[in-house]
């Protein structure tokens, strides 16, 4: 380490050391190691699928690890559950509050360890205890009204209080403020200040850089599955921190020439907009046409993608199709008018699981076509068959459940299901995420082909490579909102970089 | 997608090789248990009774395997069969026919599985819970209809359909044989089978595909009220009466059982009406081996409970697993379990 | 303190006092401490019963054995009675650790090899039965004395109301009942357990004892309501009982909870199970009803209680859902 600081002459109060985890044909974790010093809140960092949560759940025993080191104040440890690694001293808040929503805010501090008189629960104690170590959090609540009639803010500091009790050395927040409005943020980061002069260490993940810069002492930013770097936030910039979150070297890089010129005009968007979800959007969109939707996670883009695919109804804009005004109130209606999105969460909006590669592939076509006029076999076969060899997807047999594919190949397959429907205007939500190098390579090189072949594409992604290299025109997201568009020349990482790291400097 | 012979006929083996099983058991207790003999224009014989009595299960079991396919269940298939019996007997009773009588009937299953499909698909209602409604109300609705008495009555035509024959065959048989064999086409022949597991496998995946997964899932509801109204009208035409408070009593149960022993998951997805079907005859020939082997009667549940016990642990996600992995004896790849589902799907490589 | 999780409990309070006071107003008998106490003596069995389920129910589960294990209870007690010179109390023990046990056995099914309690206690439905039968499939008289001691302690209020013993056990049920689900550890896992397993595991609830433990107290209870339906029928018969989970079930939705469970209270159901009561009580009373309106008015109540769960769940989840993102119970 180039620099030193007082913190770093204590020992780290743990310090994982080459942590590595396999799953069948990837690698999940390569050799990583995390430091953690007293007192110190420690950014973790990384775009998804880069390694944080297999970390985690290494960290705190919901994995296996297959390899490395925990030592905990010096000592070895080797947690074997979440129970585990609480009662070694080592706590975990997550996103979707883990506690039980049916049950009361002193009942959810208390499950397991409640006071008891006479053998029976003493609520009123536990209620006042709750109350008391509630307000050592500024909570000013009453503990025996349901944990859901709070909001996430106060519910997060319930689990927060929860895993410091329990645990006590090592807190780890992931992505706790994901859903939370700024007044809510100070009411967390007020927490977490507090528990820092405790002396407890506290691991940050989080998407949002500005709260990163605003509450941490250090950063570890990972890329697949590997440390790319480990930083005092004091001494680099937000820019320098994107830079290793996306692993490009800001080498001015001008998109190559897109061969072919974008056709008539398709689709018109105007100021489509759903409450609480995206702000007002508006996109025209050509035939030939490929649209980056750029943004760090948590910026809108599979909002944006929803919207317009109808699966999330939009309260207030206009859509117009080839002129004409559509209204689209449910997927149904999208894939009538010739839309298609290949949804961001695979596994819970993609595939249907247990079903064959080959029903999977039709469905979207068949489920337009209605039940009654089934695709005879052989056609059925013929189109499974022509993507399965057009975009190489990799399958022992038609018949396996698609469950059993790769991420890649799961992916592929979900291209050939939207493309069996011969779209017009084709979303891709993340249409790479978590998929090998080869699939990777040979997606991107669909993408092209089929914008030459006229489709209308809109891809999210938070590859920014990748968004340069196939996109005519690139609209940057940040906050829910529409930030800039690059267009020609301007589409270069580093603009992107630049405009989702600080709007202003971006424009200039 | 139509599934070809020798998947289908892979997807019911563990069913048949139970079936044979107890069969087996059947001939042992009795040897002349596989004749058949043809008198007074009709078939005769222990295992044309097996399919005879075997008839309403094996109709409820056609519209819950479809049910349990999109992850649900139809409690009410019992009380629905005791409406319909009554609705058509008391049609029959106030001088109808026949045949108004049985569309009078089909017609108040249909109602009742639309009443369930709607509180299932559109107020989004556990399914278990909203049927559970209809299954209590039910039986107050029949006697309603009955009056409280067992509605009795003598026309030949209704009669026919539950005691009467086709061809020398019971006409029980026929119509379960007919009705599984229309519905096995109609769900495989049309894209239905397919769409219909895509929903119970994963709904939100269905939707954003394009399925329409609420008149999908009324559909499915309504035809579980159908084959339940075409029990109970054969039910009631067998004993020339509707009997509100007996009729189809417990039989949803079985009806379940027989679609768990067929091997479909409770979690949906995947079904086998044909398997199903399987499973209803094989509840039917479990009662029979036990009527044969002259034990006491009163052993009947007993064994009866015991013999699918060890069925439904033999299916059970867990010991398939088990056997699975000292199978194979490789060392665990994932710390997560694998993903519940049917035996049969577990065992192949 | 009132608060929101209470709505349930206080719509049942008030649909029982609603219907008593409307019944009362046609029937003023119907206020007589003759009434009352029937009502307790009357629904005592089930209402024991009702308290297990409730548990059952609280934790997401389902208990379909119940009614089955009544009637063998019944029929094991009477048979065991007539041809042995056990002791009454002796036999009650005997019973009630066999059931039990039958209970936990089927919550160690349900729990270690992931079956669904539905099929499980299906299964465990068809068994007791059967056991039933084995041991007679006539209706057994019981004719011991201590039945007679048993049945003879009674309070009688003014009015001629008599409060027997039975009625007195199921008031101590609900009361043991509501104390073990909302003051002791165990009843916090059972609703930890119907807020969703994998959290209340990651929360350190203990899943297995949980689960086993709440499928014996099923089990138990349903010993001891066939305990008291024998002491109330003086016999015990093997086609008794039938149909009285359906019953058990129905009256602990109507009491408030929550079928999917997590949500709902002991106390609930005990309400739950005076207006089915009351809904028979009426049609006594007014004779002219035919009781099958008994089975449709109180499918008619499961619906509206359904619905107005529903409508509290979606107007909860609406309010938090942006808040939340998503919170779906599974």
């Amino acid at each position: 380490m180039r620099h030193r600081r007082k913190m770093q002459d204590q020992p780290p109060l743990l310090h994982a050391s080459g942590i590595s985890k396999f799953f069948p044909g990837a690698v999940a974790l390569d050799e990583v190691e995390l430091k953690l010093y007293p007192g110190e809140v420690h950014a973790l960092l990384g775009e998804n699928g880069a390694g944080k949560s297999t970390l985690i759940k290494c960290l705190t025993g919901a994995y296996r690890r297959d390899g490395g080191v925990i030592r905990l104040a010096g000592e070895e440890v080797d947690p074997k559950s979440t129970a585990d690694a609480q009662g070694l001293g080592i706590g975990t808040v997550y996103q979707e509050v883990n506690l039980l929503p049916n049950l009361t805010v002193a009942e959810n501090l208390y499950m397991g360890r409640q006071p008891t008189r006479l053998g029976l629960v003493n609520r009123r104690a536990m209620n006042r205890a709750a109350a008391e170590v509630l307000e050592g959090y500024g909570l000013h609540i009453d503990p025996g009204e349901p944990l859901t009639s709070f909001s996430v803010a106060v519910q997060q500091v319930v689990a927060i209080a929860r895993a410091v009790a329990l645990s006590g050395k090592v807190l780890i927040l992931d992505e706790p403020t994901a859903s939370l409005d700024r007044d809510e943020v100070d009411l967390l980061f007020g927490v977490i200040r507090q528990l820092k002069e405790r002396g407890l260490s506290i691991v940050f993940i989080t998407h949002f850089l500005d709260q990163v810069f605003e509450i941490s002492d250090r950063a570890t930013v990972l890329r697949n599955g590997r440390v790319v770097g480990e930083r005092l936030l004091a001494e680099v910039s937000q820019h320098d921190i994107i830079t290793l979150m996306l692993g490009r070297q800001l080498e001015a890089r001008v998109a190559e020439k897109k061969g072919g010129k974008p056709g008539e005009l398709l689709l018109q968007v105007n100021d489509l907009a759903k409450r609480g979800m995206i702000e007002p959007f508006s996109l025209n969109l050509h035939r030939g046409e490929v649209v980056g939707l750029a943004g760090l996670l948590g910026s809108g883009r599979t909002e944006t993608a929803n919207l317009l695919f109808g699966a999330v109804q939009a309260d207030q804009g206009k859509l117009l199709l080839e002129g004409r005004e559509t209204r689209i109130t449910n997927p149904r209606e999208a894939i009538a008018h010739r839309f298609a999105l290949c949804p961001e969460d695979r596994k819970t909006d993609g595939i249907v699981g247990d079903l064959s590669v080959r029903d999977n592939i039709i469905l979207a076509l068949q489920a337009r076509q209605g039940w009654m006029r089934p695709i005879p076999r052989s056609k059925v076969n013929e189109i499974a068959e022509h993507y399965v060899k057009a975009l190489d997807i990799r399958l022992a047999s038609l018949d396996m459940p698609i469950r059993l594919l790769s991420g890649g190949n799961q992916q592929k397959a979900l291209l050939a299901r939207w493309l069996a429907t011969e779209p017009e205007f084709l979303i891709l939500d993340e249409p790479t995420r978590g998929i090998d190098v080869g699939a990777h390579a040979e997606i991107i090189a669909l993408i092209e082909r089929l914008r030459e072949n006229g489709m209308a594409l809109l891809v999210a992604s938070s590859e920014l490579e990748e968004l340069v290299a196939y996109s005519t025109r690139v609209v940057v997201l940040r906050d829910r909102r529409q930030v800039r568009e690059l267009t020609g020349d301007e589409i270069t990482a580093d603009n992107i970089v630049h405009a989702i790291a600080d709007e202003q400097k971006g424009a200039a | 997608m139509a599934t070809t012979t020798p998947s289908l006929l892979k997807r019911i083996t563990p069913q048949l090789i139970i079936l044979a099983v107890v069969l087996g058991l059947n001939l042992l207790v009795f040897p002349d248990f596989f004749d058949v003999s043809f008198r007074n224009g009709r078939i005769f014989g222990n295992l044309v009774d097996v399919f005879n009595r075997g008839a309403p299960v094996a109709l409820l079991c056609i519209g819950m395997t479809l049910v349990i396919a999109t992850k649900g269940i139809d409690l009410s298939v019992g009380a629905v069969m005791a409406i319909a019996g009554a609705t058509a007997a008391s049609l029959v009773t106030d001088g109808h026919g026949w045949g108004t009588a049985l569309i009078g009937a089909l017609a108040t299953g249909a109602l009742c599985g639309a009443w369930n499909g709607v509180l299932v698909a559109v107020l989004r209602i556990q399914p278990i819970v909203a049927t559970l409604v209809l299954m209590v109300a039910g039986r107050g609705i029949a006697q309603l209809i009955t009056e409280g008495t067992i509605l009795t009555f003598n026309n030949e035509g209704l009669i026919r359909l539950g005691a009467g024959t086709v061809l020398g065959i019971p006409t029980p048989i026929v119509i379960w044989l007919a009705l599984g064999t229309l519905a096995t086409l109609a769900v495989r022949r049309t894209a239905l089978g397919m769409l219909i597991e895509a929903i119970g496998v994963n709904e939100a995946s269905s939707r954003l595909a394009g399925i329409n997964s609420r008149v999908l899932l009324i559909c499915v509801y309504l035809a579980s009220g159908l084959c339940a109204a075409l029990a109970g009208v054969i039910v009631a035409a067998d004993i020339k009466g509707a009997d509100a408070n007996n009729a189809g009593l417990w039989l949803e149960l079985d009806a379940i059982l027989a679609v768990v022993i067929g091997g479909n998951s409770l979690l949906g997805g995947r079904f086998s009406i044909v398997a199903s079907l399987i499973g209803a005859l094989i509840i039917q020939s479990v009662n029979s081996v036990i009527l044969l082997s002259g034990m006491p009667p009163e052993f009947n549940l007993v064994i009866k409970a015991i013999l699918i016990l060890a069925i439904l642990v033999i299916q059970s996600p867990k010991i398939g697993h088990l056997i699975y992995m000292l199978r194979a004896s490789g060392p665990e790849s994932l710390p997560e379990r694998a993903r519940p589902s049917a035996a049969p799907k577990e065992d192949a490589p | 303190m009132i608060r929101s999780t209470h709505l349930p409990l206080m719509v049942t309070l008030a649909t029982f006092v609603l219907a008593y006071a409307l019944c009362a107003s046609q029937y003023p008998a119907m206020l007589s401490t003759r009434v009352v106490a029937n009502l307790l003596t009357d629904n005592a069995f089930l209402g024991i019963v009702a308290v297990g389920m409730t548990f059952v129910i609280l934790s997401g589960g389902i208990d379909l054995s119940v009614g089955s294990v009544i009637a063998f209870t019944g029929v094991f007690l009477a048979v065991i009675l007539r041809d042995t010179s056990i002791h009454p109390l002796a036999a009650f023990a005997l019973v009630l650790a066999l059931t039990t046990g039958f209970g936990a056995a089927m919550g160690a099914t349900i729990h270690y090899l992931e079956m669904p309690p539905f099929i499980v206690t299906l299964a465990g439905m068809f068994l007791a039965r059967g056991a039933a039968y084995v041991l007679s499939t006539d209706s057994v008289p019981i004719t011991h004395e201590f039945y007679d001691t048993l049945q003879d302690i009674y309070y009688k209020a003014p009015g001629g109301g008599r409060f027997r013993l039975i009625g007195g056990l199921m008031l101590l049920t609900f009361i043991a009942g509501a104390l073990i689900a909302h003051r002791t550890r165990f009843g916090q896992n059972v609703y930890a357990l119907g807020g969703g397993a994998q959290t209340a595991r990651l929360m350190g609830v203990p899943l297995a004892s949980t689960t086993v433990g709440i499928y014996a107290i099923s089990g138990g209870l349903a010993g001891l309501a066939g305990i008291v339906f024998s002491l109330y029928t003086s016999a015990g018969y093997s086609l008794a009982t039938v149909g009285v989970e359906l019953d058990a079930i129905a009256a602990v939705v109507i009491g408030g909870t929550l079928l999917s469970g997590g949500y709902g209270f002991v106390a609930g159901t005990f309400f739950g199970i005076l207006i089915m009561g009351l809904i028979q009580t009426y049609i006594v009373f007014d004779g002219t009803l035919s009781s099958w309106w008994t089975k449709i008015v109180i499918g008619a109540l499961l619906f509206a209680f359904i619905l107005l769960q529903k409508g509290l769940t979606w107007a909860t989840t609406t309010r938090r859902k942006r808040a939340t993102g998503s919170a779906q119970p599974s």
